[in-house]
C-alpha cells in the first residue's frame, strides 16, 4: 500500500484501442495515495476504455499500468485477481447482480474473500447500506428500486471489502442533479473516511469541480492527454482554447474559437 | 401548392434559384440535382442566391434540400449566399453546417477475394480457439468443483435444476409422446403389408431408447433452456454484470456456466429416461386402441426388443447432449455484444449450434455404436 503524496497509480506511455481502433495515444499520468483523480472528455474520447485498462479487463495496445511500482499487465493471472481485490468500481449503470436481493449483492465478495459468520456479515451489509443511505433495503431486489438507489447500493457493494482504490464510470449519468449531489458527496466522505484514492470517470463539469483533486482531459481529434492538473487551475490557467471550451461548456467568451 | 424550382440570371455569374410553393417533408419536393443540371449547363456560375418570396409552408424537407445543395456547392466552389431564406430555415441551415463531420476510420473497400478467405480462415480459427479455450475453463472449473474449491450458489444451482428439469416435464411428455405416435403409425404402413404389426413395438422401443428420447428432448431442451442460458448470460453481459464478477475476482465460468452445465448434465439423461418411457406410452396407446394390436403381446415384444446396451447408448446421448446444449447457451450468452440486438443473436446462435451440433453428435455416436457393434 502506497504512503500519503506518493503514487499509488502511474500509467506510463499508454496506448488504447476500442474494436481494432487506436483511440488514445501515449498517455502518461500518476494518482497519488488519497487523491480524487477525474479523468475527463468528450464522449467516445476512450474514458471508460481507460477505465477498463486500469481496473484489468482490457489489455492495452501497448504500455504500462503500475499499482504501487507493480506492473499490472505483466503480472500473471493470479497475481492481477489478488491485486484487483484493492478495486471497488462503481460501473455506470450500477452493474448489481439482477437475480440478487441488495443484501446479497454486498454479501458475495465478504462471504468470498472474508473469513466472517453469517451473522457478521449481515451486520457489514446493513453498515455499508446505512452508509449510501440505504438501511433496510438488504431485501430488496434491483429491480424493485430507482436508478439513484441502485447506484449508491452499487457503492456499497464497491465498498464492501474496504478496498484502496475505488473507480467510479460517470457515477452521476442518468441522475437527477440532487442524487448527481448527493452521489458527490458521498465521494468525498469515502476519501475521507476510508483514506480511498479514488478515480472517477466523468464529463459533469459540476461533479469535476465539486469532487476533483486533479483532472486529466482526454481530447478526441488528437488522441491525446491533453491537460492535467486541478479542475480549477486549469480553468483559470489554461492558455489552451479546448481546455477552456471543455470546462466551460464552450461558454466563456472567446472559447469557442 | 406543389414544390416547385425556376432559375434565373440577374447578373453574369449569379444564379438566383426561385422556390415556391410548400417545401414539406411528407410532399414530393424537387431535387437538388436540378439546380446541379442548372449549374452545369452555365460553367461560370459563381454564386446561388435564393428568392422565397412565393414559399407557403416549409419544414425541414426546405432545409435538407439547403443543406445538400450547399455541400455540393461546397465542392465545385460555388458561394451560397443565405439572404432570401425565411429566417428559421436559415437559422436551423447555419446550425446544420457549423457541425464538422468528424473523420471516421476509413472502411476498407471491399478487399480481394483470397484476403476474404484468409480473413474467414483466421475468423474460423480465433472462434474455435475461443470455443476450446471456453471448454478449458469449464474443465477447470469442473476440477475446482470435484476438489471442493468451486464458489458458486448452491441455491442457484437448485432453481437451474427445476427450470431444466421438472419444468420441462409437460413439454417433453407431449413432443414425445406424439414422437411414439409418428414412429407406429410409420412402422404400420409397412408392416401391415407382410401382416408383422406386432414388430411396431420392436420398432417404437428401440428407437425412442436408443435415439429418438434423447434427441427429440435435446432439441426441446436446445430451444428452451440453451436459449434462456444465452439470453440470461446475455444481458448480465449487456448490464455490465459480468464485468462486475471479474474484477471481483470471482470467475464468470465458475459462478454461473459450472452450474448450468452440471444441471444440465444430470438432468438431460433423466430427460432423456423420461422422454423414452413416453415414447414407448405413445406407441402402446395408439398400437392398442387404432391400429387393434393385443397390449400385452406389445409390451412383451417391447421388453424382448429393448435391450440394456440400447438403454445405455440412449442416456450416453443425453449426457452428451447436455453438455452441449449446456455449453452453446453459455459460450453465446458470455460473447454477447452489448446490445439489445446482440441478445438476440446470441439466443439465435445458441439455438442453432446447439441443434446442429446434436445432430453432429449422433451421427458420431451411431457410428462408434456401429463400429463397436453395440
Amino acid at each position: 500500500m502506497g504512503e500519503t503524496g506518493k503514487p499509488v497509480i502511474e500509467v506510463r506511455n499508454l496506448d488504447l484501442s476500442y474494436a481494432d481502433y487506436a483511440v488514445m495515444r501515449n498517455l502518461n499520468f500518476s494518482v497519488n495515495k488519497g487523491e480524487i483523480f477525474i479523468v475527463m472528455g468528450g464522449s467516445g474520447c476512450g474514458k471508460s476504455t481507460l477505465l477498463k485498462v486500469l481496473i484489468g479487463l482490457k489489455e492495452p495496445l501497448k504500455g504500462e499500468v503500475l499499482y504501487d511500482g507493480i506492473n499490472f499487465w505483466q503480472q500473471d493471472e493470479a497475481v492481477q485477481q489478488k491485486m484487483m481485490r484493492r478495486f471497488g468500481v462503481l460501473y455506470q449503470g450500477g452493474a448489481l447482480w439482477s437475480s440478487f436481493t441488495l443484501g446479497e449483492n454486498i454479501a458475495l465478495p465478504l462471504q468470498l474473500y472474508t473469513s466472517l459468520s453469517a451473522g457478521q456479515i449481515q451486520e457489514v451489509v446493513e453498515l455499508k447500506l446505512a452508509l449510501v443511505g440505504l438501511s433496510g433495503y438488504a431485501g430488496f431486489y434491483p429491480s424493485e428500486i430507482s436508478g439513484g438507489m441502485c447506484k449508491r447500493a452499487a457503492l456499497a457493494r464497491a465498498i464492501a471489502l474496504d478496498p484502496d482504490i475505488i473507480f467510479f464510470d460517470e457515477p452521476s449519468a442518468g441522475l437527477d442533479p440532487l442524487s448527481a449531489r448527493m452521489l458527490d458527496d458521498l465521494i468525498l466522505q469515502l476519501k475521507d473516511t476510508l483514506g480511498a484514492t479514488i478515480i472517477v470517470v466523468t464529463h459533469e463539469l459540476a461533479s469535476i469541480f465539486s469532487v476533483g483533486d486533479n483532472a486529466a482531459l482526454l481530447d478526441t481529434e488528437s488522441k491525446s492527454m491533453i491537460a492535467i492538473g486541478n479542475p480549477k487551475n486549469l480553468l483559470a490557467n489554461s492558455s489552451d482554447p479546448r481546455v477552456i471550451r471543455f470546462l466551460t461548456r464552450g461558454e466563456r467568451q472567446g472559447a469557442a474559437q | 401548392m406543389p414544390a416547385k424550382l425556376s432559375f434565373n440570371y440577374p447578373q453574369t455569374g449569379t444564379l438566383r434559384v426561385k422556390l415556391s410553393g410548400d417545401w414539406q417533408i411528407y410532399a414530393s419536393i424537387p431535387s437538388e440535382n436540378e439546380v446541379v443540371a442548372e449549374l452545369a449547363s452555365h460553367q461560370d456560375t459563381a454564386q446561388i442566391i435564393f428568392d422565397t418570396s412565393e414559399v407557403g409552408s416549409w419544414d425541414s424537407g426546405l432545409v435538407s434540400f439547403l443543406f445538400r445543395l450547399v455541400r455540393d456547392c461546397e465542392h465545385k466552389n460555388i458561394q451560397v449566399s443565405h439572404q432570401g431564406l425565411p429566417q428559421g430555415a436559415e437559422k436551423l441551415l447555419t446550425l446544420a453546417l457549423k457541425v464538422h463531420t468528424r473523420a471516421m476510420p476509413e472502411k476498407s473497400a471491399r478487399n480481394p477475394f483470397l484476403e476474404r478467405v484468409a480473413d474467414k480462415a483466421l475468423e474460423l480459427y480465433a472462434s474455435t480457439l475461443s470455443v476450446l479455450n471456453f471448454l478449458g475453463e469449464i474443465t477447470v472449473a469442473f476440477g475446482r468443483f470435484i476438489s471442493g474449491k468451486a464458489y458458486f450458489r448452491r441455491d442457484d444451482f437448485i432453481g437451474i435444476v427445476q427450470k431444466c428439469g421438472a419444468n420441462a416435464l409437460w413439454l417433453v411428455s407431449l413432443i414425445s409422446i406424439l414422437v411414439g405416435i409418428i414412429l407406429a403409425f410409420i412402422g404400420a404402413i409397412q408392416l401391415q403389408l407382410f401382416g408383422a404389426q406386432i414388430f411396431i413395438a420392436d420398432i417404437v422401443g428401440i428407437a425412442m431408447v436408443r435415439v429418438m428420447g434423447a434427441v427429440m428432448a435435446a432439441i426441446i431442451m436446445a430451444g428452451r433452456t440453451g436459449a434462456s442460458f444465452a439470453a440470461e448470460l446475455g444481458l448480465m453481459q449487456v448490464n455490465e454484470e459480468i464485468d462486475a464478477f471479474k474484477t471481483l475476482g470471482i470467475s464468470p465460468v465458475e459462478f454461473l456456466v459450472m452450474p448450468r452445465v452440471l444441471a444440465l448434465v444430470i438432468m438431460m439423461p433423466l430427460l432423456t429416461l423420461y422422454a423414452d418411457f413416453m415414447g414407448i406410452a405413445g406407441g402402446f396407446l395408439i398400437s392398442a386402441s387404432v391400429l387393434g394390436l393385443n397390449p400385452v403381446e406389445y409390451w412383451h415384444h417391447t421388453q424382448s426388443a429393448v435391450r440394456l446396451s440400447n438403454l445405455w447408448i440412449g442416456l450416453i446421448h443425453g449426457f452428451v447432449f447436455g453438455i452441449i446444449i449446456a455449453v452453446c447457451g453459455c459460450l453465446r450468452g458470455l460473447k454477447c455484444e452489448r446490445s439489445a440486438e446482440g441478445i438476440g443473436v446470441a439466443t439465435t446462435s445458441a439455438v442453432v449450434s446447439a441443434i446442429t451440433s446434436i445432430v453432429v453428435a449422433t451421427a458420431i455416436l451411431t457410428f462408434i455404436c456401429q463400429v463397436l457393434g453395440v
